[in-house]
């Protein structure tokens, strides 16, 4: 009697959770690279007395891979070569791939590994890794929010904070909030 | 307030003394960091030592415009007798020279950091944001005022030298109380 209780609850939860969530799981798993066309990762740091500046790094490489069935078993690899960070103004890039920041001569990559994913809606998840940067590694979260899937290309919005003084780019605080917002798109290519 | 603060006829007060060899320790102290901060080779030092540059500009500013009011309020001290006639009339220009660098030098930092198109914010020593000066930033704006506070330093620290120069031979060579009576009240007096 428990047991088929529990089959009749098992189906009526399949059944409420709603079909594009469910096409787009079934539809999503599978390994994918991310693709610089149609990704982007930009990133915020406030300011004092308010404004910030926005920079993104235009080279990055990295893979997704959602499992079939079982999200939680996901991964996200993600490296980012901070030598491609532009601000608009040079004299901003030039500082930030100096030893002051990134010290892009001798850390030339920035790498994110996920150790957990864990779905929080239908169509987003929370990311845990461990973010290796300047040979400091620390773990952060990051929001991702499934944002379109058709023909082999999956896109994700991830957004997350990152604190810099863990990746010892603590320079100019608090001038310069210590707080770094990153938003990006990333869109996986299937294969 | 007690007498030995403030200026008499004869000699200078504690405050006149006060604020002119912390001024001047800080005019000079800004002038090394000046030179060194811009030729460091780790980007991350001289940012930092040129926030503290600028955390001590404002300082001396603030400073500065003080001692100016402090000089229109109080007593100038009258020079020692023995003093000739063209010096009676050339020191008090250089005074005034003087006074014009030490206002003029920090304004054109400011100024600086207020047209750069870097947008650094500044915030003397991480208490509280200066606004900048209304001023319209460009590149064109930075440059003229690098140079010019270039200009203003190294002609500052010339007259600086100058001033130094002359009060050891008021000291040295004439013997009168020019430079002691700015080093104590009590020397003042004649």
């Amino acid at each position: 009697m428990y047991v088929r209780l529990l089959g009749l609850v098992a189906v009526s939860a399949c059944l409420a959770v709603p079909v594009s969530a469910a096409v787009a799981l079934g539809d999503a798993a599978g390994s994918y690279s991310i693709s610089q066309a149609g990704s982007s990762i930009h990133f915020t740091i406030g300011k004092a007395g308010g404004g910030g500046f926005d920079g993104a790094f235009a080279r990055f490489k990295g893979a997704i891979r959602i499992d079939n069935g079982d999200v939680g078993r996901s991964k996200v690899d993600l490296t980012i070569y901070p030598e491609s960070v532009g601000t608009g103004q040079g004299r901003i890039d030039a500082f930030l791939r100096s030893d002051a920041v990134f010290d892009a001569a001798n850390s030339p990559e920035i790498q994110f590994r996920s150790t957990s994913v864990t779905r929080t809606s239908d169509t987003s998840a929370l990311v845990t890794g461990r973010l290796t940067a300047r040979g400091k590694t620390s773990t952060e979260k990051f929001t991702a929010e499934l944002d379109g899937l058709k023909a082999g290309t999956i896109k994700f919005h991830v957004t997350g904070k990152v604190l810099r003084s863990r990746y010892g780019m603590d320079v100019g605080t608090p001038l310069y909030s210590n707080v770094v917002d990153f938003d990006m798109t990333l869109t996986g290519k299937r294969g | 307030m007690p007498a030995a603060i403030i200026n008499t006829a004869s000699r200078y007060g504690w405050a006149t003394i006060l604020l002119h060899w912390l001024i001047a320790l800080i005019f000079i102290g800004q002038f090394l960091l000046g030179f060194v901060m811009v030729r460091l080779e780790s980007q991350r030092i001289a940012f930092e030592l040129i926030q503290l540059h600028k955390s001590f500009g404002f300082l001396l500013l603030g400073l500065i415009i003080l001692r100016i009011a402090w000089r229109l309020g109080n007593a100038v001290p009258a020079l020692p007798s023995s003093i000739g006639a063209l010096e009676r009339r050339t020191a008090p220009l250089a005074h005034l020279a003087l006074y014009a660098f030490q206002l003029a030098l920090p304004l054109s930092g400011w100024a600086l950091v207020s047209v750069s198109t870097l947008e650094i914010p500044s915030m003397p020593f991480n208490l509280f944001v200066m606004p900048n000066l209304p001023l319209a930033e460009s590149d064109a704006a930075e440059g003229f005022w690098a140079s010019a506070h270039w200009y203003l330093a190294y002609a500052g620290i010339a007259l600086v030298a100058l001033h130094s120069a002359a009060a050891l031979r008021h000291h040295f060579r004439l013997r009168d109380s020019v430079l002691t009576r700015m080093i104590t009240p009590s020397s003042g007096g004649e």
